[in-house]
């Protein structure tokens, strides 16, 4: 059982998120503590899991990118373009009219967040440019695409429908929280029951042999970066309603370099091959953790990032076969001698 | 040419790299005023030899004396710095800086602070003149032929101190007129005095240019010829390492034979091709697979083997001729459209081509049949399971179990792993590049028999390997290739090894 969890590489990003949490539980009071409050549920386990909703939606889609052994830095500009449309579709009345209907808004976001993935996917697969590159033009370019939606200025939106998706409740939990299962069960479904997954591992572990393997690796490329920019823009859509207003500068700044360290703390190598949609789960979940922890301790902003440096630090030592390598060796030895 | 004394003398040299003796004991001399051609093998030890040469690698033993000194350069700028220059394969200038920042690149005439942009074209163009060659220098050098930009990367490399001119592979992407070109400037340059040391592969060239010739077998030297007095055939059967006398004899009686084999070749026909071809790549060729038959593909390295391979599986797209594929012409522009066509290829470079190493065996065995389904069509893991497990045993492949990684496979259970990935498809057609490299001897044995055994099926082989003995063992007929173009077809008794020697030197 034990050997199975080791290769399957969630062990140690649990081990680690499961010491993150007994931390909590000796050393911040009432951390664990959950009220209910008009038949929803709150807490700081809850607000975890309803705050980590944005990173986890976009480590699904990246997951996938970096098991090609790609790489997709332009996630936080499409969260803002997200952001930015809807938010134009919707409109900043104040009576809370909505300009377009907001279904019809959501679906253009997401749509043109989709385009946006196809865009870094030609880029990579038809014309070979690195991915680090490809996607870096979309992260200045989505900035300023996200600015011009937004007339270079904040949205604010009073359409109340709309903040269900990222403030609502459904059954005690934050409806978040359902949009996230939801899509890494279909992902899971798509890439597991069929086999795009494989396809996906094949192509990271070695594209020739992939393409000589009589598959079309181009297509599975351009495929994975669409995804990318799909959960982008579902990502976009929550933290648009969580804060009802759409900032075309701040919206999703830095959420990729977040993204990118929940997958590899979660097990995914940046070299390709073998991907693990859970692992990335947990691996956002010690990043939210670790955020609300710090918040929690009152840690000054300027050396909350220090603290958030050291622990990602410890895990991906965790993480390494040498270090486990030699920790057997010394553990092997003291048996050995007792 | 002064016999008297080598401009370099190479004594006894000895070179080790981890778990391999790449030079053993190797004498090389080369004289001012020759061009001397270094021939051998795939791990003849050529590359090792003239890295040693320009500084790349450090010999562990023996002495370099150059000009009667003795010489251990330690970095290709020291080789160069003793009068060593050297021209490496891939041609190492920038296309879209002129023909003078080229040949000056980092060492432009200054004046007053800025580069005196005339004494460079100047300069430029009296060194191209010691060649003679007159072009523009102002241009930009994408703007010349390769053959051009070869030269320059020559001149480049020249100066006034330069003793020795190495040029490795020069005329690889050159077509025949631009090799007449660029030898008329070696030619010009050795009579200058310059000592040249060529490498190359295509043999007719060595016959061109060269004064003489080294041979090198296995990291040991064979033996150095003045090139007049060593006939072709002697130099494959020396690069091989057989003893020519093994196949001087008369090889007249095969014609009768394969008359009577076409009589039966009435058999089904699987893959016709005509006149298929990529200029720089391979020169238009037809062949023919029939149902049950076994192709050899025969020739030293470099001479188009693996080209022919890749073009017939559509690796790389050929630019004229056609393929039938049972009779019916097919459009093959991609790997996806040779195996949707019926056909398999496993590559020579199992890493980088063939294995996944680091998915499971059971993995790498689906992978082509699953591609060949689509992404949707899945195929359910306990059939998966079956399939792979059917052929680890038919196959007698070695692994724990299916579900290992195949990265942990033995080189020759690779082999097998990535025909049982093309055995899954059910093809009709099989191509396989060098099966047989860099296995144990009874690994060998096994893939032999498994060929066999496939075109018992009906199965059509397309087989390459390196070893004439093996081809002549499991092949019905055999191409013979040389510098990329099919040069011959031998069946029946002319399928021997002093009958591949003797089309490959030219003596049909």
């Amino acid at each position: 059982m034990l050997k199975a969890l080791n290769r399957s590489k969630i062990l140690w990003p649990l081990v680690a998120l499961v010491i993150l949490l007994l931390f909590n539980l000796f050393f911040t009071p009432n951390f664990f503590r959950i009220e209910i409050m008009e038949g929803h549920l709150f807490g700081n386990p809850i607000d975890i899991l309803k705050n980590g909703a944005p990173i986890m939606l976009l480590a699904i889609g990246l997951t996938l990118v970096i098991a090609t052994h790609g790489i997709d830095i332009s996630v936080g500009s499409v969260v803002a373009i997200s952001a930015g449309v809807v938010a134009m579709l919707i409109g900043g009345d104040l009576a809370g009219n909505p300009r377009f209907p907001i279904a019809f808004a959501m679906a253009v976001a997401l749509l043109v967040c989709t385009a946006a993935g196809v865009w870094n996917g030609m880029l990579v697969s038809r014309i070979g440019m690195q991915p680090i590159v490809a996607t870096l033009i979309l992260f200045v370019a989505g900035r300023g695409i996200a600015m011009v939606t937004t007339n270079a200025m904040v949205i604010w939106l009073y359409a109340k429908p709309f903040a269900y998706l990222g403030q609502g409740y459904l059954i005690g939990l934050p409806f978040s929280i359902y949009i996230v299962a939801f899509l890494l069960l279909a992902t899971f479904l798509a890439t597991r029951k069929t086999a795009l997954g494989m396809f996906i591992e094949a192509v990271g572990i070695n594209p020739t042999a992939t393409r000589f393997s009589g598959i079309n690796s181009k297509n599975i490329l351009l495929g994975v970066y669409a995804f990318s920019g799909f959960c982008a823009g579902v990502s976009g859509l929550i933290v648009c309603s969580t804060v009802m207003s759409a900032d075309g500068n701040n919206a999703g700044n830095l959420f990729e370099l977040d993204a990118i360290l929940a997958v590899v703390l979660g097990g995914t190598s940046l070299n390709g091959g073998r991907f693990f949609l859970l692992g990335s789960m947990v691996g956002a979940l010690i990043i939210q953790t670790l955020t609300t922890t710090i918040y929690a301790f009152n840690v000054p902003p300027e050396i909350s990032q220090v603290v958030k440096a050291l622990v990602v630090y410890g895990v991906s030592l965790l993480q390494s076969d040498r270090l486990q390598v030699a920790v057997a060796g010394v553990l092997g030895r003291r048996e050995a001698a007792a | 040419m002064s016999e008297s004394t080598p401009i370099l003398e190479i004594k006894k040299i000895n070179k080790y790299f981890p778990g391999v003796k790449a030079l053993s004991n190797v004498d090389f001399r080369l004289f001012k005023g020759e061009v001397h051609t270094i021939m051998g093998q795939n791990g003849a030890g050529k590359s090792t030899l003239v890295k040693v040469l320009t500084g790349v690698h450090r010999h562990d033993s023996g002495e370099m004396l150059l000009e009667g000194k003795s010489i251990r350069p330690d970095s290709p700028l020291a080789a160069q710095r003793l009068g060593i220059s050297t021209v490496y394969q891939e041609i190492n200038l920038c296309p879209n800086l002129s023909v003078a920042e080229n040949i000056f690149v980092g060492r432009q005439p200054m004046r007053f602070g800025r580069i005196d942009w005339k004494e460079l074209n100047r300069r430029a163009e009296e060194a191209l003149s010691r060649l003679h060659i007159s072009i523009d220098v102002t241009q930009l050098l994408s703007s010349y032929s390769i053959a051009v930009q070869q030269m320059v990367a020559i001149v480049r490399v020249l100066d006034v101190s330069s003793k020795i001119l190495v040029l490795d592979e020069p005329t690889s992407s050159l077509d025949e007129t631009e090799v007449d070109q660029l030898f008329k400037v070696i030619r010009n340059l050795r009579d200058e005095g310059l000592a040249i040391l060529f490498i190359t592969h295509f043999l007719d060239q060595t016959y061109q240019i060269s004064d003489r010739i080294t041979i090198l077998r296995n990291g040991e030297l064979v033996g150095e010829f003045h090139t007049e007095a060593l006939p072709k055939l002697e130099l494959i059967a020396k690069m091989l390492g057989k003893e020519l006398s093994e196949f001087s004899y008369d090889i007249t009686g095969g014609e009768s034979k394969k008359e009577g084999a076409r009589a039966e070749q009435e058999a089904k026909n699987l893959l016709q091709v005509k006149g298929l071809g990529l200029r720089g790549s391979i020169a238009p060729f037809d062949l023919d697979l029939n149902e049950g038959e076994v192709l050899g593909l025969a020739g030293l390295l470099g001479s188009g083997r693996t080209e022919m391979a890749r073009l017939i599986f559509g690796i790389d797209a050929a630019n004229r001729g056609e393929i039938f594929v049972r009779g019916k012409k097919k459009d093959i522009n991609a790997p996806r459209a040779a195996m949707l066509a019926g056909m398999g290829f496993c590559s020579e470079d199992r890493k980088n081509e063939g294995i996944f190493s680091e998915l499971t065996v059971r993995e790498n065995i689906i992978l082509a049949l699953q591609g060949a389904r689509g992404t949707f069509r899945y195929i359910p893991k306990k059939k998966q399971l079956e399939i792979a497990e059917e052929l680890i045993k038919s196959l007698d492949i070695k692994t724990p179990s299916a579900n290992n990684e195949a990265g942990q496979l033995s080189g020759g259970n690779q082999q097998k792993l990535m025909l049982a990935r093309w055995l899954a498809t059910n093809p009709f057609i099989l191509i396989l590049d060098e099966p047989t490299r860099g296995i144990d001897v009874g690994a060998k044995v096994e893939v032999m028999e498994l060929i066999l055994n496939l075109s018992r099926q009906g199965i059509g082989v397309i087989f390459i390997s390196s070893e004439f003995e093996e081809l002549i063992r499991c092949s019905t007929k055999i191409a013979v290739l040389k510098d990329k173009e099919k040069i011959a077809e031998l069946s029946g008794e002319a399928m021997s090894e002093s009958g591949i020697m003797h089309a490959i030197a030219g003596g049909k």
